[in-house]
């Protein structure tokens, strides 16, 4: 584990009526037990609520879970609002309940990557410490 | 000859297994207690089988709340079901029904659980798309079309619009000549939970409990069959709870419930024979046995002799179970069936009143019919090809089903005494003490998985290289523009005036102590929505968002 680079900032949230957030949580824990500095904006927020708090927070990633199906109408509707924001080198991971055909999709909208149920901690840890942060101009 | 009871075989005994292969992760249950080799009578010091075990049927019903269980009567199958609209999901209803299926359970959409309309902006995506969505009284007529509510039991997941829901169910059935007299079935209506785990609640804790005992009340007086609550551990244990937690916490919630009621003036055994619960059934199968037959023991005693109630009906705990939703995996999903199978064995010889097992493509959709089939015919093996219906709990008297009870006894009280240190239930929440101590379980239980301490199958064990992907069910997204265009329409063809002060009167009860099923009967006649009907509420209750720091 590195000691000398900055701690990665994160923020994590669930979007739309969904409330499961046993996951969130769980990875929330993780993360910050591997030193990022993590964010958890908490339930029900809407898209413009969690580009604001990316905003606020001058986050790097943005982690969002979904286990309504609504994700199709709002990972991208929060993408296309990070770029509006300016946002654009922001990244973005999902989890949740997602369906294996509808992963290329948000890939392809920009989604670095989609974690399903079974992913252990370590797996999403060594992946954002791969990735890093995003750099600002 | 030498017996149990002889030392020199029991010393034998520990010379063997001191000296035969252990694991290197001493054993556990799912829920991280620990597992000793062997149980013996000495497990059970202090054991009296006639205060402890008894007979089924009778105090402290340890065995069992009927006399001879599965041998008159089996478990009602009822598999949870709903998506799309109301049609979709009654054509889903009258498919499970022609495949055996005994009871209904009704799966309502986000926007329903949350109490907002089909056409609220902050539903957009989600209408139809985890339940079926009702907006108004014709969509619930639209659910049970066909369907003989005077012989089909239904049960209705639903927590904080709980009381508007079964206004529209009551409303229907009245509409269709069936008197509440003969309607059977169970509202979800536990509130507590949600603060505790699903996070399915709008308003503050006190107005939300109110309106739990006001289903109570109602049904106490017009519904007498009805089951007012169904108190539930499920959720808490899919949040990851142990299996004590779960147990615990699900109790507490039923006292504080029973105690509101009383503190109404209503008397103890009117209502508590109708209230019934609903469990988890995870993987550890002696360890959900010895948790159901924990919870209908601590009940009783509760009932009997702090509550005092004098009824044998309101001693009786009485479960719905459903397996373990957490435990399926989206890695090898076929071995999902044989997970489920386990666990419905697990609840059955834990002797539930009624049965909900998953399909094994849960973890990626809602189910499809054949995987659904599937499901149903887990329990149909179950109770016709095993054995295990043929004599009363068949495990009672184990060395280690009993001990292990004893100890889910012991936890649970633990947990009772501290809720009572933190003054009780609902300052104990507004602490977060129950979301902490399940956040901490569920993310000690992930450590333990990551670390292979806990083995799962296809995940951190046995994976497979190549998965095929399976068929799964897909919700259109015509669902959505179906039910708004029809909600539309329902709201051009209604009497706005009489809307208006239908809405104008929920608000007014709200605001008193007053029972509020009779303004929102009448609202649900006068087709107002479940949005409109919550706002009202709303705006005498308020909002909450406390819980969501945990």
């Amino acid at each position: 584990m590195s000691q000398t680079a900055p701690a990665l900032r994160v923020v994590l949230a669930k979007v739309g009526l969904d409330g499961h957030d046993r996951g969130i949580k769980v990875v929330a824990r993780g993360l910050r037990d591997a030193g990022m500095h993590v964010i958890y904006a908490g339930l029900w927020q809407t898209p413009e609520a969690v580009v604001r708090t990316v905003a606020d927070e001058d986050a790097q990633w943005l982690g969002l879970s979904l286990l309504s199906g609504a994700h199709l109408t709002l990972v991208p509707r929060i993408l296309d609002l990070l770029r509006k924001a300016g946002l654009e080198n922001v990244q973005v991971m999902v989890g949740g309940i997602i369906p294996e055909p509808d992963i290329p999709r948000l890939l392809e909208i920009g989604v670095a990557r989609v974690f399903g149920p079974g992913t252990p901690l370590s797996e999403i840890v060594e992946f954002l410490r791969e990735r890093g942060g995003a750099v600002h101009a | 000859m030498a017996t149990v009871t002889d030392r020199t075989a029991h010393d034998r005994w520990e010379r063997e297994a001191a000296v035969a292969p252990s694991r290197e992760i001493p054993p556990t249950t799912v829920s991280s207690v620990a597992v000793d080799a062997l149980y013996t009578p000495e497990s059970l010091n202090g054991f009296d089988p006639e205060v402890d075990l008894g007979y089924p049927g009778q105090y402290p019903f340890a065995r069992g709340i009927h006399a001879t269980m599965y041998r008159s009567r089996l478990w009602t199958m009822r598999q949870f079901a709903g998506f799309g609209t109301a049609r979709q999901t009654n054509e889903r209803f009258r498919f499970l029904l022609d495949k055996g299926q005994t009871g209904l359970s009704t799966a309502f959409d986000l926007p329903t659980l949350m109490g907002l309309d089909s056409d609220d902006p902050r539903c957009i995506g989600e209408v139809g798309r985890l339940g079926v969505a009702v907006d108004t009284l014709d969509d619930m007529r639209q659910l049970f079309d066909g369907i003989d509510l005077s012989k089909i039991s239904v049960s209705m997941t639903i927590n904080a619009p709980a009381i508007v829901i079964l206004a529209f169910f009551l409303a229907n059935a009245e509409d269709h000549g069936v008197d509440w007299k003969d309607l059977r079935g169970t509202l979800q209506n536990d509130i507590l939970k949600e603060f505790h785990a699903q996070n399915e609640f709008v308003f503050p804790p006190e107005p939300s409990v109110r309106l739990v005992a006001d289903v109570i009340e109602f049904c106490t007086n017009h519904v007498p069959q009805w089951n007012t609550v169904s108190i539930s551990g499920y959720h808490i244990r899919e949040a990851g709870s142990t299996a004590v937690q779960e147990l615990a916490f699900t109790l507490a919630d039923g006292f504080h419930y029973v105690e509101t009621c009383l503190a109404r003036g209503m008397d103890v055994d009117s209502f508590a024979p109708r209230l019934s619960f609903f469990f988890n059934a995870h993987n550890d199968i002696f360890e959900e046995i010895a948790k159901y037959r924990a919870a209908r023991v601590l009940w009783a005693e509760a009932l009997r002799d702090h509550y005092l109630a004098k009824k044998e009906a309101s001693w009786k705990l009485r479960f719905h179970a459903q397996t373990a939703g957490c435990s399926l995996q989206d890695k090898q999903p076929e071995v999902n069936l044989i997970r489920v199978a386990y666990q419905a064995l697990a609840a059955a010889l834990g002797g539930c009143q009624s049965l909900h097992t998953n399909s094994l493509d849960e973890t990626l959709a809602l189910p499809s019919e054949h995987a659904v089939t599937l499901a149903l015919r887990t329990q149909q093996v179950l109770a016709y090809e095993t054995g295990v219906t043929n004599t009363v709990d068949p495990v009672g008297g184990s060395y280690f089903v009993e001990a292990l009870t004893k100890q889910m006894e012991e936890g649970a009280r633990n947990y009772f005494d501290r809720i009572e240190d933190l003054g009780g239930m609902v300052p104990a929440l507004e602490a977060g003490f129950f979301r902490r101590e399940i956040a901490d379980a569920a993310f000690t239980y992930q450590r333990e998985v990551d670390a292979k301490y806990k083995l799962v199958v296809g995940v951190n064990a046995f994976p497979e290289a190549d998965e095929k992907p399976i068929e799964t069910l897909a919700i259109d997204d015509h669902v959505e523009k179906e039910q708004v265009a029809a909600l539309r329409q329902v709201k051009s063809e209604r009497d706005p005036a009489r809307v208006q002060k239908a809405l104008d009167e929920v608000q007014r009860t709200a605001a008193t102590s007053n029972n509020l099923m009779p303004a929102l009967l009448e609202a649900a006649r006068t087709r107002c929505t479940v949005g409109e009907i919550m706002h009202a509420m709303e705006s005498v209750f308020g909002r909450y968002d406390g819980a969501a720091k945990w």
